[in-house]
């Protein structure tokens, strides 16, 4: 017996930098065109719609990822952060502010999916993942410094047309040396050695 | 892009149920390649059973040693597992060097060994393939090639498989077991693969339906000594032009154990058993290692743009080989 006819649309809800987006979608549409067609949020860019420049890149429950092969439908349930959601405020995230005073791009067009994917990066590195240019992956040989070296092939997935790899390089490098001595400053909260 | 319907399965009797029900369904994991495909028309599926929040995405040491990786653990999370990186550490650097880290965190295991083929002319709906059209031609034969196989092909289809995850995996004898509506099964990873001959549109053993629900990688001591190496024509997010996954262990001056396999070389990933049969017991040295790459490529049947390969591959078996002894002596 030939199966039923599928239905082609659903109504889905989309958790978007913490607000819910309730909307009906064909199945076909990409989180990338709903959040720019639909939503009117249009700081995630379309370049090449393959997967191939990184410029729709996004946080999918906080790791990064392309949009543009992300269905709509299928990305119902999951935390999803785009740049618009990467300020507190008028507080700009210590990335964002890296590429700003280091020229981290020349257009523009690429640097919302550069700067989503530095700040996936940094997260990623200070996980411990090793990366391909990384030359003993085994665990006991401890985490890679985060050379430019390692910042180049950790950002390849993100394409500049530009060709501002030297700022951005240098914008993401700030950016995680900056988050490192947060972490190891004695300025962090005390609250578990104070119960302790 | 055709019209589909969407389903998301939480359990894997339900997932094999609604490909059982409808051939025309298609199972949906990180969408990295799938998606992609259903833009350009050459897949069109009626109905996507969304598989990724299925239970099997726990990377687990067994009991006896084996590692069993489940279908929908994504690359990343593969690549970071700390009993891969301490027990196959060219699997980790296999999987780190496809792709890019967006695609990655996207992509499962499962996904991977099932991607399609990079092939310019099947990705063109608009010209001949014998893998998307059987029986339409392979343009790739006289045309542009100088990235296909030169083993294992046919005069039907010359076309690569892009995995690189599939090569560490084929080396270290990898096990995939899969579900169907009639009961689960298994096939080692280098049997999955069919060979090309006159069909190269059917490219697995797999049952039609069957959803891969774990990889296996039995113990191998060896893999502890491993390397994986990419070549590509830039230095980072290509797909390869040539490489390899080796694991060598050497006492005495001797060969006492080794895998290889090749990757960007045929329809699968390419276990080098002629290689690793000229290996095993012999000196570790310079001439061993190519009088193996020579006996596995002498099967090499290249194409007028891609002898290239030929050279790349030996090149690379002595090089990664040579490393590997001595880091086996350090």
């Amino acid at each position: 017996m030939a199966p039923a006819t599928p239905s082609t649309h659903s109504a889905i809800s989309l958790n978007i930098n913490g607000e819910k987006h309730a909307l009906s979608v064909d199945h076909r549409t990409t989180l990338l065109d709903a959040l720019r067609e639909r939503l009117d949020m249009t700081g995630t860019k379309k370049g090449c719609d393959q997967g191939q420049c990184g410029a729709c890149t996004v946080l999918l429950d906080g790791r990064r990822a392309v949009s543009c092969l992300q269905l709509a439908v299928a990305a119902e349930g999951r935390e999803i952060t785009t740049i618009e959601g990467m300020a507190t405020g008028d507080q700009l995230h210590p990335v964002q502010k890296a590429f700003l005073d280091l020229d981290g791009y020349q257009c523009g067009y690429c640097t919302p999916g550069q700067i989503c994917s530095a700040i996936a990066v940094i997260e990623e590195h200070a996980a411990g993942w090793p990366s391909a240019v990384t030359d003993d992956v085994r665990p006991e040989a401890g985490p890679p410094p985060l050379s430019a070296d390692e910042i180049r092939e950790r950002m390849s997935g993100n394409l500049c047309r530009c060709g501002a790899y030297v700022s951005i390089v240098e914008a993401v490098a700030r950016a995680a040396a900056a988050e490192t001595r947060t972490v190891t400053s004695a300025d962090l909260p005390q609250t578990e050695e104070a119960a302790a | 892009m055709r019209e589909f319907g969407y389903q998301r399965v939480f359990d894997v009797s339900g997932a094999v149920a609604l490909l059982d029900a409808d051939p025309d369904a298609r199972f949906l994991g990180g969408g990295t390649n799938l998606v992609d495909l259903m833009k350009t028309g050459v897949e069109r599926p009626a109905r996507l059973v969304d598989v990724r929040e299925l239970p099997l995405d726990t990377v687990e040491l067994m009991s006896d040693g084996s590692l069993r990786i489940g279908a929908t653990v994504t690359n990343s999370d593969l690549a970071a597992h700390p009993e891969v990186r301490r027990r196959y550490p060219a699997l980790t650097q296999a999987v780190l060097a496809g792709a890019s880290g967006q695609l990655r965190n996207m992509a499962t295991v499962g996904g991977n060994l099932l991607q399609r083929t990079r092939c310019g002319y099947f990705a063109d709906v608009t010209k001949p393939c014998n893998k998307r059209v059987p029986g339409s031609g392979c343009p790739a034969i006289e045309g542009e090639h100088h990235n296909h196989a030169i083993l294992g092909a046919s005069d039907r289809c010359v076309a690569t498989h892009p995995s690189d995850m599939g090569v560490a995996l084929t080396a270290f004898d990898a096990v995939v077991s899969y579900e169907t509506a009639e009961g689960p099964g298994e096939v080692p990873l280098s049997w999955l693969y069919l060979p090309v001959g006159d069909t190269p549109h059917r490219e697995t053993d797999l049952p039609p339906g069957a959803l891969i629900t774990h990889v296996t990688l039995p113990p191998a001591p060896v893999a502890a000594n491993s390397r994986y190496r990419k070549v590509r024509e830039r230095a980072s997010y290509a797909f390869a032009i040539g490489s390899t996954a080796a694991a060598l262990d050497v006492q005495d001056g001797v060969v006492r154990d080794v895998r290889l396999a090749f990757g960007a070389v045929a329809s699968r990933p390419w276990r080098a058993r002629a290689a690793e049969r000229v290996l095993i017991g012999a000196p570790a040295d310079a001439e061993t290692f190519a009088a193996a790459a020579d006996a596995e490529l002498a099967a090499a049947r290249p194409l007028p743009h891609n002898g290239y390969k030929v050279t790349l591959m030996r090149n690379l078996v002595v090089a990664e080989l040579t490393r590997l002894a001595e880091e086996a002596t350090r």
